[in-house]
């Protein structure tokens, strides 16, 4: 027996495909996986690039030697390193004709090359044979490779072929090529424009699998244009209704689910199409009111499933039933124990709270856990959402609560955002000018070099201005207020530099204005930020100017001015600055100091940054001096119209030079439709074009600057939503202003039910037993973020817990078993397809009429039906499908279960066999690592 | 869309990666650092998601190995968790019962079975029969001399 098993291990090491590689090649995986360290990796795979440089160069290298070599590059470029010096080798196997080697240069080709690697063309031949072969693998293969590889220039090389392929046998092959057609269409949707319909048609193909892969572009298209997609809304909603009803093939289950990746994406589809669509929305009311009955929210597809219903509904127009069934799944999602469910749930309240604002209302509290919650991702999903739900009367203790989140993190990207969110509130809901001030100082003293430069220049023009009403009093104290605020601040260490530059700017405008403060203070503390940030040129200017603008309003008043000595040194050193606009500045500054009161008067007048400059655009002051001089004989001045004339040539020519990288050469090389001739065309012309390089250096500025416009634009767009939500008077006038200092730190600390380890039981409970046990600053924080009072809480809660009370008790008892005690049997009925197959009328034959080429697809449509409602009745479910679904259950928190003793016993023998070749083999990793034999799944 | 998919270990070293949008080597090594980082340091209870440069990852542990998928800001986060399982299932399927030491030595398998299941970046099929009769019509094609091994060595494990 004993024996026995041996030659069964030593057999199944050949049987192991994977496996069947050279020492060599385990040598290597075995040694990376023992290496203790990054820098010892780094040494084994470059001594591997070496030999493996050495090899490739061996004449006749055979073929399968070859594929193995491809395959260690492929590992070594896994790694992060440079395996470029074999690309070439991976180009040329896909040239082969035996197809597990074509395979494996395809698959090396599209991990190594993307879609303007020059070694492109010398595939696009390959692809374009492959394309046409009668083995449906390569075709598979060459279609999967075309996702990858290509681009805007090679896509009239392949695409009659790929529009040819829509019509394959295979069923593989049709999805394929609707996937690269897609691809075609965000490359480049131009050139695919003629072939929409082609789409439409692939919807109602008969494999399942074609038609959710149709759906990817579809959604594309539909997003780009919804108008024209109306006509589809009923066949949407019918097919979502068809896979909900069971009548795709039970291969399309997941977890018990009906094929979920597809009623997501027509989920998807749906929502855009009913967005603001009173009547398409009002088709969809009945499967989606289906779908809340149906989803199994035991499991994380049905969850998933409710969220993205969720979703769909706030974007199209709902029923009030609908929006209560939305708001009750958000409740659910909120009670769990899951933290993935929390943050859909507070995702979810997120999008409803723009229809029914009110809803946030009875969660509040679980906001808060959430807020308060060590898990830093949903912390941020719900700053997101008060973001959201932001007021004027809870606006002080969302953006404090923001900015100690701001100050307490490290990444850069967050921080940006959050920062961006916060000047933003500010400046649409600041209930007082010195708060504003002050927010806008915290800002831009923990995130200054992250905020966008205009924050700053509004920031400035705020203060200058001042808020709007003409109080020239309130003014001169706000503008107090930050002269004060910033000489404090400044005493810091190691500010940002934006910040330097408001306060700067406001010192030299606003410092001495009240006289309150003495020019000599104003200067000095001026001289020593340009002195302690004397790396900082833009700094420096700021403060030179200042400093310009403090001796001048001195001058001006007629006092006399004594400059600093520091000062004095600190021109003397701009004077020799390398910098010409310091230089220009300190120049500017020593010419001003000796000139008279008059003159600097007008030169720099007091508080006149935001009076209007005259501009006199005809400079008719120059009037007199232009007749002296053509008097004298000089030449008349043409103006530029008359001008143009002559230069239209050279304008010509600038636009030519524009239009050639775009469009103009591309096209004239691929218009031609003679395949044969098109090859030859396709490599000649497209390899001397330096287009790429081009391309690139003429778009990155503009990507750049592009970004920050993209931030500002965001904003914009989420203000208007904003306003809508919180405008209803009726809300806001029962919101009292109580602010509650909010104890952030401290309340998180001072109370255990926000450590990691209990977090999942306390807010349960206190759901539950409401009142007592809620801590009083929990609930003060609730009542300053949801302005409603606790009462007014207690009572909603009393009249939302009036429709489902059997839930509560339900889930009261088994508080250690996170599973919701719900099994909703009647839900999902197994009974219930069979029933449905059998009535009369198929749905799909609504599609009909819809699609161009019906007639051709005429037999199919009925044969779908047959094919779908015959499979649907095999709805016996098998013990496998349900171990697996349970394993996906994702408040069991270890998808451990799933290996029932029924299935581990030929899996422990695999095991077995694997660990006995792999000791053959000399890959012992076991007392290292014995994690890696673990079943993934186990 | 999925914009690039990460098998990483518990011990941050890279098991698969496949990029679905542009990102040079130095980049991928960036982004493997970073989020290796930040992912292999959440506690156990804590959301499958991870906000990252206006992106979010979404990343389940099986065994010691973490399969993290980037997507857009909008897109369905438990979504995408099932899809990561989805393709769990399936090398589950087709290696019987998957071990982290499979994956090592036949990564490009695994490559193959995650072409079938996304392309650019989308789901392309979700049918795991659909998935597995592809990869097997191409398996097919490999040496018969593994089958018939293949076959002696299902005999002897009846007979054991």
């Amino acid at each position: 027996m004993e024996q026995l098993k041996t030659i069964g291990r030593e057999l199944a090491m050949g049987s192991q495909g994977g496996f069947g590689q050279s020492k060599e090649f385990l040598d290597l995986v075995k040694s990376i996986g023992e290496a203790r360290s990054k820098a010892e990796e780094d040494r084994i795979v470059l001594s591997e690039i070496d030999i493996l440089k050495r090899k490739l160069l061996e004449p006749d290298i055979p073929k399968r030697k070859m594929k193995e070599y491809i395959i260690r590059l492929v590992y070594i470029e896994m790694l992060g390193h440079d395996a470029s010096f074999g690309y070439i080798h991976a180009v040329k196997m896909t040239h082969d004709d035996n197809l597990l080697l074509k395979r494996t240069g395809y698959l090396a080709v599209t991990l190594f090359l993307n879609e303007d690697h020059d070694l492109i063309i010398l595939i696009v031949n390959t692809i374009q044979k492959d394309l046409r072969s009668d083995n449906y693998l390569v075709v598979c293969a060459a279609l999967n490779a075309i996702c990858r590889l290509i681009n805007e220039e090679t896509i009239p090389a392949v695409l009659p072929q790929v529009v040819d392929l829509l019509n394959h046998h295979k069923e593989a092959v049709r999805k394929k090529a609707i996937m690269a057609l897609h691809r075609f269409h965000r490359k480049s949707p131009s050139s695919v424009s003629h072939l929409i319909s082609n789409f439409r048609k692939r919807l109602c193909d008969n494999d399942p699998g074609v038609m959710g892969a149709t759906l990817c572009p579809l959604f594309d298209l539909i997003t780009e244009d919804v108008a024209s997609y109306k006509d589809l809304v009923s066949s949407f909603v019918s097919i979502l209704k068809q896979v909900t009803e069971r009548r795709l093939p039970k291969s399309y289950d997941y977890h018990q689910m009906p094929a979920p990746f597809i009623q997501i994406k027509l989920l998807k589809i749906m929502a855009l199409l009913g967005s603001g669509d009173k009547s398409a929305s009002e088709i969809m009311y009945m499967v989606l009111g289906d779908l809340f009955k149906k989803c199994d929210s035991s499991t994380n597809i049905g969850n998933a499933i409710l969220y993205e219903c969720i979703r769909s509904i706030s974007c199209i127009i709902p029923s009030p039933k609908l929006l209560e069934a939305a708001a009750d799944a958000i409740s659910k999602f909120l009670k769990s124990d899951s933290h993935n469910l929390k943050y859909m749930g507070i995702d979810g309240l997120g999008r409803l709270i723009k229809i029914s604002p009110d809803i946030a209302e009875q969660h509040q509290l679980a906001v808060i856990d959430c807020l308060e919650d060590p898990d830093d991702t949903l912390k941020r999903k719900t700053f997101e959402l008060l973001y959201k739900m932001t007021k004027s009367s809870n606006v002080e203790v969302i953006v404090d609560r923001m900015i100690d989140y701001m100050i307490s993190i490290n990444d850069n990207h967050y921080k940006t955002e959050i920062a961006s969110r916060c000047v933003e509130l500010a400046e649409q809901f600041a209930p007082s000018n010195q708060w504003f001030i002050q927010i806008m100082n915290k800002v831009f003293e923990h995130a200054g070099d992250l905020v966008n430069i205009k924050v700053a220049h509004n920031l400035m023009r705020l203060i200058a201005e001042g808020f709007g009403e003409d109080d020239d009093d309130a003014d001169s104290k706000l503008r107090l207020s930050a002269v004060e605020s910033y000489l404090q601040i400044m005493s810091e260490p190691k500010l940002p530099s934006l910040f330097l530059q408001v306060i700067s700017w406001v010192l030299g405008e606003y410092g001495t204005a009240d006289g309150k403060y003495s020019a000599s203070y104003i200067s000095g503390k001026l001289c020593d930020v340009a002195d302690a940030y004397s790396s900082d040129e833009t700094v420096k200017g700021y403060a030179v100017s200042a400093l310009m603008k403090i001796y001048a309003f001195e001058i001006a008043s007629g006092r006399k001015v004594d400059v600093l000595p520091e000062c004095q040194s600190l021109i003397e050193e701009l004077l020799a600055s390398h910098s010409t606009d310091l230089q220009q500045r300190a120049y500017e500054l020593q010419a001003l100091l000796a000139l008279d009161a008059r003159a600097v008067e007008s030169i720099l007048p007091l508080d006149a940054s935001c009076e209007d400059i005259e501009f006199d655009k005809d400079l008719s002051f120059l009037n007199g001096y232009i007749q002296q001089a053509i008097e004298s004989g000089a030449q008349p001045y043409i103006s530029e119209r008359e001008r143009s004339g002559m230069l239209e040539t050279t304008d010509y020519h600038s636009q030519d030079h524009h239009e050639v990288p775009s469009h103009a050469l591309r096209f004239e090389a691929y218009e031609r439709p003679k395949p044969s001739s098109l090859r030859t065309q396709a490599s000649t012309e497209l390899v001397p074009l330096p287009e790429p390089s081009y391309y690139s250096e003429a778009h990155q500025p503009i990507s750049t600057s592009s970004v920050s416009e993209r931030e500002s634009s965001e904003i914009k767009l989420r203000l208007d939503g904003v306003k809508q939500k919180w405008g209803r008077p009726s809300y806001q006038s029962s919101t009292s202003a109580s602010s509650t200092p909010p104890q952030a730190a401290n309340g998180t600390s001072s109370h255990p039910d926000v450590g990691v380890g209990s977090s999942s039981l306390k807010p349960r409970s206190s759901y539950e037993s409401k009142k007592p046990e809620i801590y009083p600053e929990k609930q003060r924080l609730a009542a300053s973020l949801f302005g409603g009072s606790s009462s007014s809480r207690s009572d909603r809660k009393s009249s939302s817990g009036g429709h489902k009370p059997a839930k509560g008790t339900a889930s009261k008892p088994p508080k250690e078993n996170p599973i919701p005690v719900q099994p909703p049997p009647d839900l999902l009925d197994f009974g219930e397809p069979t029933a449905t197959s059998v009535t009369a009328t198929d749905p799909f034959k609504e599609l009909e009429g819809l699609m161009d080429s019906s007639s051709q697809d005429g037999g199919s449509t009925d044969v779908m039906g047959v094919l779908y409602s015959d499979a649907a009745p095999v709805t016996t479910t098998t013990s496998v499908d349900s171990l697996l679904s349970e394993l996906s259950d994702s408040s069991k928190g270890n998808p451990g279960t799933y290996q029932s003793q029924t299935s581990k016993g030929p899996n422990s023998q695999e095991a077995l066999e694997k660990d006995a070749l792999v000791r053959q083999m000399g890959v012992n990793p076991t007392s290292q690592n014995p994690t890696l034999f673990k079943d993934l799944l186990g | 869309q999925i914009h690039f998919v990460l098998l990483v270990s518990r011990q941050g070293k890279v098991r698969l990666t496949k990029w679905y949008s542009p990102y040079t080597q130095k980049e991928r090594s960036k982004v493997i650092r970073e989020l290796s980082g930040v992912i292999l340091n959440r506690g156990p209870k804590l959301c499958n998601f991870v906000e990252w440069r206006g992106y979010k990852v979404v990343y389940k542990r099986y065994a010691s190995l973490y399969f993290c998928m980037c997507i857009d800001a909008e897109d369905n986060e438990l979504e995408v968790l099932e899809i990561i399982h989805h393709y769990v299932e399936i090398l589950d399927r087709y290696f019987g019962s998957v071990c982290e030491l499979d994956l090592i030595f036949n990564f490009h398998k695994a490559y193959y079975i995650l072409d079938e299941l996304l392309i650019a970046g989308e789901i392309q099929e979700s049918s795991k029969k659909t998935v597995a009769r592809i990869i097997s019509a191409q398996d097919q094609m490999v040496e018969a001399a593994k089958e018939e091994a293949g076959s002696i060595s299902y005999i002897i494990a009846q007979a054991s």
